[in-house]
């Protein structure tokens, strides 16, 4: 009878997970969900946004909370597993029964939560620079659109100060980001006249680590002159290929390269000298000097020493981290402002939310596209694997998030 | 006579009639009594309780069956169906395949053919034809392997096709190399790791790194209407049942004797008289087919299907799920399958740090110490 | 450095206006400061000019321009040690005036008294000629006396006079650029085909741009079968440690790519002791990285083999299960001690850059250095299992267990051993990878698929197979990169190595008698 009691015993612990915990006592707190991958190949970039999530919450909580109630975080981790996030999402929302969710990383994660937002009416806090042609009623987005981040960079790259460049060698990784990116510029860099001989477009997979071809295919297209290179390589392959170009000689000042998937937490693993005078697009950059910028890092930086996270005193700030924790700050003086957590009352109370952000700007989230206003910073890496901004919008710039450059988005309504 | 007509042919003696259990007496005879009251039973549960718990019990009861439990149930039952068909290669055969992810896969993304033309125009784009990915590619029209798979039956037909087609072509050769052991094995691996970067790749027109999502309806009825739901729930309980009785009729057979001989000693087989051959073949075949039926009930309650399904590490795990239910028993790989993955959703969100290394250890404290798995440990206990 | 600064007091042309200009004017006067000096030709301007570019130039509102000369700030102009004032800050430039900068600075330097500072800078003004250097560069070769120095500002003097007005000198230009074939000549001539009118020119072009085209192919050839070696190189250095553990003693290690990373993790923790306390002698942290990485891999190997392998010797399948599992442990365990970041490997300086061979191909040093690693590595293994005795015991058990321990061979003693050593093998696969590409929990997972390719193909119990198939694989893949694009140069080599093993299962250099399996 043995064999009974461990199968029962085996049948009930299944069930148990099935079926959940008991029903949560009355809520003195309010749930605010965190889906970010804690392993799997996506770590590298999404812990950190975890880590600044848990840390804008602690400081939502030391000045009193929201509506007189602490926020208490659920942290899930999808591992990098694309159905795993849907279901995570699905038990954030039905079962923990949170008032918001900030997650995803990758445009496959959030495409394959967006069914689960929108059916079960739910709030994602998007907070990374992606590709546009997407706008849900159930997610806000703050990270940049195409038209915040790639198209000033490669007016900048246009512009004499940016160095005139007049050929352009696109080169992604192979996913939707890089391959929309790339079409939109396509479509830009025709509008202001450049030749189809003039633009190359290359793609490497993902986690691909030799670039030895590709840098001589660089070369070779740069022997035209005035070349820049646009690179949308993303994660690790970011590594080998700086190295790569760095190592054959060829130097920011003969073919520039701007990336808009490279911030200070990707270049912590590079030796960054080779790589002086590089680009990047983003709309914040840890190198701002100003007082809110300052006061994030000096919080950041205690709050890494105080959990003893990995990286100690190397770890960094970046622009999703930033967007987390404006995106985090905005939907608490949202719900404030309703006077609710439900998700129709906030979302109403969102539009035209703003706050002081560290980039230096006041943000503010759009009245209608579920968008931020954000501002556009052109920066250099330095030797230390910091950036040095050479160029900057006065102003925020309103996001596009779909893209006038695509045909057939002239017929989209911003609704 | 040419040696393919002949192989053919021994296989179908091997599968001729008088060998078979004649059903009715015969599928009684199939289990232990106890067994068939345990395996009808946890069916009964699955099919018909659990469903009328989902749809008729309001969502305030304490007894009520929630979405997350029916997709989770869903997709752990698929799961169960994918290590049922490798134990049939692996526990009786003795074909150890680190590729089964990609049967699954592929009957997964048949299946995603069609839900993604199901969502007709109500995609980003709004284009009736094209599916989204299609129109952001600024393809024009659907290519050739797209065409007529808007229609249910087609693509249904497709997902066991496909992968048994491929199945078929790559044992073939395979088997006929006598290639064995762990060389087979690795030589799964880099299929399954080939394909994958195949669809990795936005050029080849399945999605590229997004793969299929966003799917709207099946048949007409809406995906993400409750009665679909637990519908598509009781349909993979269902298969898995009808895959357990197909199996476990085919190794009570002499076709059966013969594969676990086979498993066993294939040269002395050979010696005997038999092909080894088209017996491994047909069970490869049954268990690529099984697997794609699997998949293509899985991809509409996950509602993605992506190539990371075909990942090497994903197949590796099924061989675990089998080892830690227990090799050669059919029924114990499903509560591995089980327990495995009821165990994953627990520990991600419990402890996310702790999965792996949970994970780790089950690979190793498994194959030393329980080579007969959780199964064998229950039926040791019992005597 | 002191001295050089009050030169510059000295100076002409280096006065308060134009480096008020430097630090707080716009772009265009920038520019045009920088110019001015780089014009006027004096070498002692190269301080401050050379201290923008490298970031050293401070500036408040207003206020003197000051200088961090090694930690010290002195006055720009003066060269005395000067207070910074509350507002100071560091002078951005972009890489527009950093290219002028640089410009300037060779320009200047076309004059120094040293003869390598001369050549170095001819060589930059041939990377990115600019007509209006062309009398700096006339005047520099008047001034010359050094044989290599004037021939390199002879060709740079012809490739600024390709657009000269008199034909003799396009001519002559041309025929010059036809010597020194590279990129750049083949920009300039296209560039001035398209617009020459004389017949005689037009034709020294057309001579000369063919003759150049066919260079840079023969170059690129050479660059293909270089990247083609070097990837196998790459490939073989992860593989070996698999051959030897999978060849010799018929264990599939599914945690070889875990030993990889270990090797990686192990250099950097060299790479970080040395710079935290030995930074004067980063250079040489390879030397210890190397048997750093062989030995926390064999340890790790070693561990592995007593724990897991040896319980279940004569099960190949639950071997290849159990180590999977291992591998996951091996993973996470990183993940948890160094977080599931990537961390910084830096090469040493010997290694960054490249030398360059033909025209237009730099071979990377460190890529060179690998395929002399991987070499070496090779050689070691070789000599360790012919000509040695652990060598002679190892292929003993390997080819007949029973009768080698019948002769007194110690079999578990000898495996444990065996296993370490292709672990430690992996180990230093682990550290060469770290010199040119990620070091992350994830390395290994990159490379054990593509490690099982080439021991299947190459054959087990062999080492010349495993070369010629690392070496085969790697040029193949290179071969095709350019063709198919690399994610379907890649498929197609593992559908190629699928086919051939249905053709050949034993792989391309068999042991006679082996068997792998049941």
């Amino acid at each position: 009878m043995k064999s009974w009691k461990l199968a029962s015993i085996l049948s009930s612990v299944l069930c148990a997970a099935l079926l959940g915990a008991p029903p949560a006592r009355a809520a003195e707190t309010i749930k605010v969900g965190i889906l970010h991958s804690l392993s799997g190949t996506m770590a590298i970039s999404e812990t950190s946004l975890k880590d600044v999530a848990l840390m804008t919450i602690e400081e939502i909580n030391a000045k009193g909370g929201v509506l007189g109630k602490k926020l208490e975080p659920i942290v899930v981790d999808p591992a990098s597993n694309w159905p795993l996030f849907a279901e995570k999402s699905r038990q954030l929302l039905t079962k923990d029964k949170v008032a918001a969710v900030f997650g995803c990383w990758t445009s496959v994660s959030r495409k394959s939560v967006l069914p689960v937002f929108e059916e079960l009416n739910g709030l994602l806090f998007y907070p990374v620079q992606y590709e546009g042609e997407e706008l849900s009623q159930n997610v806000f987005y703050t990270g940049a659109a195409p038209n915040q981040q790639a198209i000033p960079a490669v007016e900048y790259l246009m512009s004499k100060e940016g160095g005139g460049a007049t050929r352009f060698f696109l080169l992604g990784t192979d996913y939707v980001y890089p391959r929309t990116t790339n079409k939109i510029l396509r479509a830009f860099l025709k509008s202001k006249g450049i030749p189809e001989s003039d633009i190359l477009e290359t793609y490497t997979p993902f986690g691909h680590s030799d670039y030895q071809t590709i840098v001589a295919q660089i070369k070779a297209f740069g022997a035209g002159g005035h070349t820049a290179v646009i690179s949308t390589i993303n994660g690790d392959s970011n590594v080998p290929f700086y190295k790569e170009l760095g190592n054959q000689g060829l130097k920011a000042t003969d073919i520039p390269v701007v990336a808009f998937s490279v911030g200070e937490e990707e270049l912590r693993g590079i030796d960054t000298k080779p790589l002086v005078g590089h680009l990047a697009a983003w709309n914040y950059f840890m190198s701002l000097k100003n007082k809110t910028n300052s006061a994030f890092i000096k919080r950041w930086k205690a709050y890494v020493k105080k959990k003893g996270l990995p990286g100690g005193d190397s770890r960094v700030t970046n622009d999703p981290m930033e967007a987390t924790y404006v995106g985090m700050h905005m939907w608490a003086q949202a719900v404030q402002k309703a006077g609710s957590v439900k998700v129709d009352d906030v979302r109403k109370a969102m539009a035209g939310q703003t706050y002081a952000a560290p980039s230096g700007f006041t943000l503010k989230m759009d009245e209608t596209n579920h968008h931020l206003w954000k501002p556009v910073l052109i920066g250099e890496v330095q030797g230390n694997g910091q950036f040095d901004v050479v160029w900057k919008t006065d102003q925020p710039v309103r996001a596009q998030p779909w893209s006038p450059f695509i045909a057939g988005n002239e017929k989209r309504a911003e609704k | 006579m040419t040696a393919m007509t002949r192989r053919l042919l021994s296989l179908g003696t091997s599968l001729s009639w008088p060998q078979w259990p004649l059903p009715g007496t015969g599928l009684r005879t199939l289990f232990p009594r106890r067994t068939w009251t345990i395996v009808l039973g946890a069916y009964a549960l699955l099919a018909v309780v659990v469903p009328v718990l989902h749809l008729a019990v309001p969502a305030s009861s304490a007894w009520h069956v929630g979405d997350y439990a029916v997709t989770l149930g869903g997709k752990i039952l698929c799961y169960a169906t994918v290590a049922l068909a490798m134990d049939l290669v692996w526990g009786y055969a003795g074909i150890l395949s680190l590729g089964h992810g990609l049967f699954f896969a592929l009957g997964g993304y048949a299946m995603g053919m069609y839900l993604m033309r199901a969502i007709g125009s109500e995609g980003v784009y709004g284009d009736p034809i094209l599916p989204d990915f299609m129109v952001f590619l600024d393809w024009k029209q659907l290519p050739w392997y797209w065409h007529g798979s808007e229609h249910f039956l087609q693509q249904a037909l497709l997902v066991v096709v496909a992968p048994s087609l491929l199945a078929f072509v790559f044992g073939w050769f395979a088997f006929r190399s006598r290639i064995r052991g762990v060389y087979f094995s690795i030589i799964t691996q880099a299929l399954t790791f080939a394909f994958m970067l195949l669809f990795f790749r936005n050029q080849t027109g399945f999605g590229g790194n997004n793969g299929f999502t966003d799917f709207k309806r099946i048949l007409g009825f809406p995906l993400a209407n409750p009665r679909t739901r637990v519908a598509l729930f009781a349909l993979s309980a269902t298969w898995l049942l009808v895959a357990l009785i197909a199996c476990r009729m085919l190794v009570r057979s002499k076709f059966g004797r013969v594969l676990t001989a086979i498993r066993d000693a294939e040269d002395r087989v050979r010696f005997c008289g038999y092909d080894p051959v088209g017996f491994k073949l047909f069970v490869w075949t049954l268990s690529a087919a099984i697997c794609g039926v699997a998949g293509a009930l899985y991809v509409p309650q996950v509602g993605i299907i992506n190539p990371s399904e075909m990942s090497p590490a994903n197949s590796v795990e099924i061989a675990i799920w089998v080892a830690v239910g227990g090799r050669g028993t059919l029924l114990g790989p499903i509560l591995g399958a089980a327990l495995i993955n009821g165990a994953k959703s627990w520990l991600t969100v419990a402890a996310p740090e702790l999965w792996l290394y949970a994970l780790g250890l089950l690979f190793i404290v498994v194959t030393r110490w329980l080579p007969d798995g959780v199964l064998g440990l229950l039926r040791r206990e019992q005597k | 450095m002191t001295g050089l600064i009050t030169a510059v007091v000295l100076s002409v042309g280096l006065d308060a206006g134009t480096l008020e200009k430097i630090a707080r004017g716009n772009q265009a006067e920038r520019q045009g400061a920088i110019s001015t000096l780089a014009a006027a030709g004096d070498a002692a301007a190269v301080p401050v000019l050379r201290a923008t570019l490298e970031g050293r130039l401070y500036a408040g509102a207003e206020g003197p321009v000051l200088i961090d000369d090694g930690g010290t700030l002195r006055d720009a102009l003066t060269g005395a040690p000067a207070a910074p004032p509350d507002d100071l800050e560091k002078v951005v430039i972009n890489n527009r005036l950093r290219r002028t900068l640089e410009g300037a600075l060779v320009v200047l330097s076309l004059s120094a008294p040293g003869r390598a500072e001369r050549l170095d800078a001819v060589r930059a003004l041939q990377r990115t000629p600019d007509p209006d250097v062309l009398p700096a560069v006339e005047s520099a070769l008047a001034k010359e006396k050094d044989k290599e120095v004037r021939e390199a500002l002879i060709t740079t003097e012809a490739m600024l006079a390709l657009s000269a007005p008199e034909a003799a000198r396009r001519t002559a230009a041309a025929q010059q650029l036809r010597r020194v074939p590279g990129a750049t000549s083949k920009r300039l001539l296209t560039q001035r085909l398209a617009v020459e009118r004389d017949p005689a020119v037009l034709a020294a072009l057309k001579e000369a741009s063919e003759s150049v085209e066919a260079s840079l192919k023969r170059a690129e050839m050479v660059g293909l079968l270089f990247s083609g070696l070097s990837l196998g190189s790459v490939l073989l250095l992860a593989a070996l440690g698999l051959a030897v553990t999978f060849g010799l003693m018929g264990v599939i290690n599914m945690a070889h790519g875990e030993l990889l990373m270990i090797g990686a993790y192990a250099t950097w923790l060299v790479q970080t002791l040395f710079r935290r306390y030995l930074p004067g002698h980063f250079g040489w942290y390879l030397a210890v990285a190397v048997p750093a990485s062989f030995l926390a891999a064999a340890a790790v190997g070693a561990l592995l083999e007593l724990t897991v392998v040896r319980k279940l010797y004569g099960r190949p399948l639950e071997t290849l299960l159990a180590t999977f599992g291992a591998s996951l442990l091996l993973m996470q365990a990183v993940r948890s001690a160094f977080g599931a970041q990537n961390v910084e490997v830096a090469n040493p300086d010997w290694m960054s850059g490249g030398i360059t061979v033909l025209a237009g191909l730099v071979l990377p040093f460190n890529r060179i250095a690998i395929l002399l690693f991987g070499s070496f590595v090779l050689l070691l293994v070789w000599v360790l299992l012919s000509r040695t005795r652990l060598g002679l015991w190892v292929r003993a058990v390997t080819q007949n267990r029973q009768r080698a321990a019948g002769l007194g061979v110690a079999a578990p003693r000898i495996d444990l051993l065996a296993f370490a050593l292709g672990s430690g093998i992996a180990g230093l696969g682990g550290c060469a990878l770290s010199q040119i590409g990620n070091v992350g929990p994830e390395l290994g997972q990159g490379f054990i698929v593509d490690s099982f390719m080439v021991v299947v193909l190459g054959g087990v119990g062999q080492l010349a197979g495993t070369i010629t198939a690392a070496a085969g694989l790697g040029l193949a893949n290179k071969a095709l990169e350019p063709v198919a694009g690399a994610v379907l140069a890649k498929i197609v080599v593992l559908v190629f190595i699928i086919l051939f093993i249905q053709r050949r299962p034993q792989g391309l250099f068999a042991l006679r008698g082996r068997a792998a399996d049941d």
